[in-house]
């Protein structure tokens, strides 16, 4: 009688690497922008714009650089990170350029400057830095596991990295906010790259640190109390960011970076406790600091109602200022409405400062409506989910925690930046990732999909086969 | 141009992006659900076949020729299959066809327990003339549970209830 009968397994599927997936919604992803060129030209000129061909070609070329690279040294990776950051990057690109055509902005250009210069050849070469930067993270980290040797380095890089604006005769004030620093006629905004640095840091210090952290406790009211020297490290980032905020003018740097950190705190100690205590903690230096420092507190002024404190502003002030700009990307959002204007039909360039970079989702609230707006949304939801899907898949805890704080900050970046153009929190001068217009912005985002790449090629790769039993072949099993 | 091709490419553009947002979700579906069934057993029963010699009737095929029609088994609410929940083997069914199903570390047992608790040949699961699934450990070192209780003589087992060797944890399903 033979005795095994129906036996299945039910195991997690082998994940095939999906390389052709990729690239065919990459082929989506590229086509989109085209077509949106297209639509910006008809609507603008009544003809096919002469550039389509060029940025379209450029893009596509781009595009396939990485998918080939993706294919040759990170062939299991998830299909979808890739796709999604080009259609974002694509799509910032014609926005860039259509907000290059608007008559407004040159006037003003011209007024300001002397001359204008188009925006959009630059951010393609941005792009194609960042396309390089996201090649290079590939080639070089071959294991992400390597950056857990450089936990300490990191954090004495992130915190020069932070400072750098602060330099005197490096660092520029740019509209009251201290985060660019100026070298050679590039301008750079050092915190970008400094959000990738910290992540470093934080995924090797937590990893080390995370079981003194979670287990050393007081029960008090529901929520575990840690004791008080292991309080150090939080009030230390809080402290940090606190003077970021004091010096540099900068709400979404220092809410970005506590907010990373209390993000992955949670995450490596599984306690609500932390949580609980970041929001405390960042709510509570929020309000002293924003009834102190005046750049903050014109920003807080716009928020509340900028309506009104545009009527009781100073003229030309700097309050003034930041009113008119929340009343003029508020217009723009509802302007829009469900379905928008089309594409090259809005007027979001009467934001006229910072319409391209700070405040260019507002071209999409008017342009693509609330429709849009909530299919821009999910793509970044999309980026964010793939990021923490790859921390949940990645087996060791630095891979884990370093996935799920890059996939936080980026997270917290979109929010502040959307939530502060929508008018749901202060604006913040900060950039939307791969959408605005900025060298930094670009670059870093790339770096940071190269590094979420390399952990989900390492997670979603397949175990090696066991080798083969030497002893399977000499002994057989007799049945009677 | 005509303000209806500027409408049309406008809805269509909206369209578009939606299109890919539903594409993208599409490929992360097949993240969430893909599970793969592998047939041991007949994997097994082709590698003996290619040994050559004792080429008897495929069971699996004698399982599903057989109306569940004779004998006690096909009782309302009489298990159909066995399944291990707990251990490393978390996710195996065997269906139960009226054969003795052994439990053990042994290779030749039924289901071949990779477990540090569990001995060589340590239970078995069988039915009696009734049709009723029996249990009965075969002076196992470390002994089989049935739900809390250790096993000392062969046990009818309940439907649903987890049978326990080491750290594997057996039940019968319907």
């Amino acid at each position: 009688m033979s005795v095994v009968t129906n036996t299945t397994t039910i195991g997690a599927i082998e994940a095939p690497s999906r390389r052709n997936t990729e690239l065919a919604l990459l082929a989506f992803a590229v086509a989109i922008p085209v077509f949106a060129y297209l639509n910006v030209g008809l609507a603008l000129d009544g003809e096919v714009p002469s550039g389509m061909l060029g940025y379209g070609l450029g893009l596509a070329l781009l595009a396939t650089v990485a998918h080939l690279v993706v294919r040759k040294w990170a062939p299991y990776a998830d299909p979808l990170l890739l796709p999604l950051a080009t259609l974002l990057n694509g799509m910032g690109l014609v926005l860039i350029w259509r907000l290059d055509q608007s008559p407004r902005l040159i006037d003003l250009a011209k007024r300001s400057y002397g001359a204008f210069s188009p925006s959009a050849p630059n951010q393609m070469m941005y792009s194609a830095i960042g396309i390089a930067m996201f090649v290079g993270v590939l080639l070089l980290l071959k294991d992400h596991r390597v950056l857990q040797r450089y936990t300490y380095i990191s954090m004495v890089v992130a915190l020069f990295l932070l400072l750098l604006p602060l330099v005197p005769g490096l660092g520029t004030d740019v509209f009251g906010a201290k985060i660019w620093i100026r070298i050679g006629g590039f301008s750079i905004q050092p915190g970008e790259f400094a959000k990738l640095v910290l992540a470093v840091f934080f995924s090797g210090y937590l990893m080390v640190k995370r079981d003194a952290l979670a287990l050393a406790s007081r029960r008090f009211m529901g929520l575990y109390l840690p004791r008080g020297r292991d309080l150090g490290p939080i009030l230390t980032i809080w402290a940090v960011s606190l003077l970021i905020l004091v010096f540099e003018n900068d709400l979404g740097t220092s809410l970005l970076f506590f907010g990373m950190f209390v993000i992955m705190l949670y995450v490596a100690t599984e306690r609500t406790s932390w949580i609980v205590m970041g929001l405390l903690m960042a709510v509570a230096g929020a309000v002293a600091v924003g009834s102190t420092a005046s750049h903050v507190q014109s920003r807080v002024a716009a928020w509340l109602d900028p309506f009104e404190c545009l009527k009781t502003a100073p003229e030309s002030s700097n309050m003034a200022y930041a009113c008119d700009q929340m009343t003029q990307v508020l217009m723009s959002f509802g302007s829009g409405g469900i379905l928008g204007t089309g594409l090259g039909q809005g007027n979001s360039d009467l934001i006229q400062f910072a319409a391209n970079s700070d405040f260019i989702f507002a071209t999409v609230g008017e342009e693509l409506g609330l429709t849009g707006v909530m299919v821009f949304l999910l793509l970044y939801g999309l980026i964010i989910e793939r990021g923490i899907r790859t921390s949940l898949a990645a087996r060791d805890p630095f891979g884990k925690l370093l996935a799920m704080g890059l996939s936080g900050a980026f997270a917290l970046q979109v929010f502040v930046v959307a939530g502060g153009v929508m008018g749901l929190i202060p604006l913040t001068g900060m950039t939307m990732p791969f959408l605005a217009y900025g060298g930094s912005s670009v670059i870093a985002n790339w770096a940071l999909i190269g590094i979420l790449i390399r952990i989900s090629d390492t997670a979603r790769r397949p175990a090696p086969s066991p080798a083969p039993n030497p002893d399977a072949e000499m002994t057989q099993v007799v049945r009677p | 141009m005509s303000e209806l091709t500027l409408t049309v490419m406008r809805l269509g553009f909206l369209a578009v992006l939606w299109l890919f947002v539903i594409v993208a979700v599409q490929v992360i579906r097949s993240d969430l659900f893909g599970t793969r069934v592998t047939q041991r057993g007949s994997r097994r029963q082709e590698a003996r076949t290619q040994q050559g010699g004792r080429q008897a009737a495929p069971p699996p095929q004698r399982g599903q020729q057989q109306p569940p029609s004779g004998g006690g088994r096909s009782r309302r609410g009489a298990p159909t299959k066995l399944v291990v929940s707990e251990g490393t083997l978390t996710g195996t069914t065997v269906a139960l066809q009226g054969q003795t199903i052994t439990l053990g570390r042994a290779h030749d047992s039924t289901i071949v327990l990779d477990d540090d608790y569990a001995s060589s040949r340590h239970a078995r699961i069988y039915p009696d003339r009734d049709g009723q699934w029996i249990v009965e450990d075969l002076g196992s070192t470390n002994g089989t549970y049935l739900d809390r209780t250790r096993l000392t003589t062969a046990t009818p087992i309940p439907l649903g209830a987890p049978i326990r060797i080491g750290k594997t944890v057996i039940e019968l399903r319907k």
